[in-house]
């Protein structure tokens, strides 16, 4: 496999995963994921009386993409561990997206909730997959406590406000040894190029495809701006001048 | 007895294990998770967990999200 994603124990193909939020239905979401081109992606656990439960792992399943769980809407480490418990009963897998947030106004991740939550599921023989800020300590700290990636936000969840603060993404690539997912924020394909391009080992995204106005289009946006931010990258690009530099010879 | 299941009071015979709670409400046995008062009971112990009066029992399974 040419420049494969790896992550655990797994080797993917693309460096793209998406969630499975914010759809209009599941018809539409197949037709983005199938566009997207991914192989890992969202899903949140919910009572089964809850809206949405049919259909969704049978369509991960039909179009051979790996469900990651996520522990969405909880506000304490106890929370999140007990979600990531039941997700690996339901869904028969040890990965977990960790989210831990300390509020409904910004999504924000909590750090020390996300930390403790971390600590104990990696601990727990979980390969976690922490959404954290885009804080390089705290990227660092989250490694250190036995994290697969390190996740940080671009901008808060949903803003399409793309990389706020694309140094600190730099900072954090500089540093770890895991890979680093952009997640969160990303709000067109330049975001996610430019995630690619400062040097982030995948992007994980999700309104940005389900609420675009046309939803398939956007995720083969997406499919394309990650493999050209990633050729980028890797091709190192020229350093940026403050004055013009002729590219013709003189007269 | 009564025991809540997913916020909601229900009335089980007592004995009433999860696994026939779960064919109660129709359930399958796949794709979901069931929590007794805080703690996860896994599949392989779905037919000898029994729920006592007032258990507080939650039963999730993956939804669209993230």
């Amino acid at each position: 496999m040419d420049d494969p994603f790896v992550i655990a124990d797994r080797e993917y193909t693309s460096r793209l995963i998406t969630g499975t939020g914010g759809a209009a239905n599941l018809a539409v979401l197949e037709r983005a994921l199938v566009a997207s081109g991914t192989e890992l992606t969202t899903v949140s656990l919910r009572r089964v009386d809850a809206a949405g439960g049919s259909g969704v792992l049978e369509a991960l399943r039909r179009l051979k993409i790996d469900p990651l769980p996520n522990t969405a809407g909880c506000r304490t480490a106890a929370e999140a561990v007990l979600t990531a418990r039941l997700a690996r009963e339901a869904l028969g897998t040890n990965w977990i997206k960790l989210e831990v947030v300390a509020d409904d106004k910004t999504l924000l991740p909590d750090p020390m909730e996300l930390l403790d939550a971390a600590t104990t599921l990696v601990d727990d023989g979980f390969v976690v997959l922490p959404y954290t800020n885009d804080d390089p300590v705290l990227a660092l700290r989250l490694e250190e406590a036995g994290c697969a990636a390190v996740m940080p936000l671009g901008s808060p969840i949903g803003t399409g406000l793309g990389i706020r603060n694309p140094h600190n993404i730099e900072l954090i690539v500089a540093r770890a040894g895991v890979p680093v997912i952009l997640d969160a924020g990303i709000g067109t394909a330049s975001d996610a190029a430019l995630a690619m391009e400062l040097g982030c080992s995948a992007v994980l995204l999700a309104t940005a495809v389900t609420r675009a106005a046309d939803p398939e289009k956007m995720a083969t946006a997406m499919r394309s701006a990650v493999v050209a931010g990633r050729l980028a990258r890797q091709a190192g690009r020229i350093p940026q001048r403050f004055w013009a530099q002729a590219s013709s010879p003189p007269r | 007895m009564t025991i809540e299941v997913n916020g909601s009071p229900r009335e089980v015979a007592d004995g009433t294990t999860v696994a026939d709670l779960l064919a109660a409400m129709g359930l399958p046995a796949s794709g979901i998770a069931v929590a007794v008062d805080g703690e996860v009971v896994p599949r392989a112990d779905h037919v000898r967990t029994s729920v006592s009066e007032g258990a507080v029992v939650e039963i999730l399974t993956a939804v669209q999200g993230g």
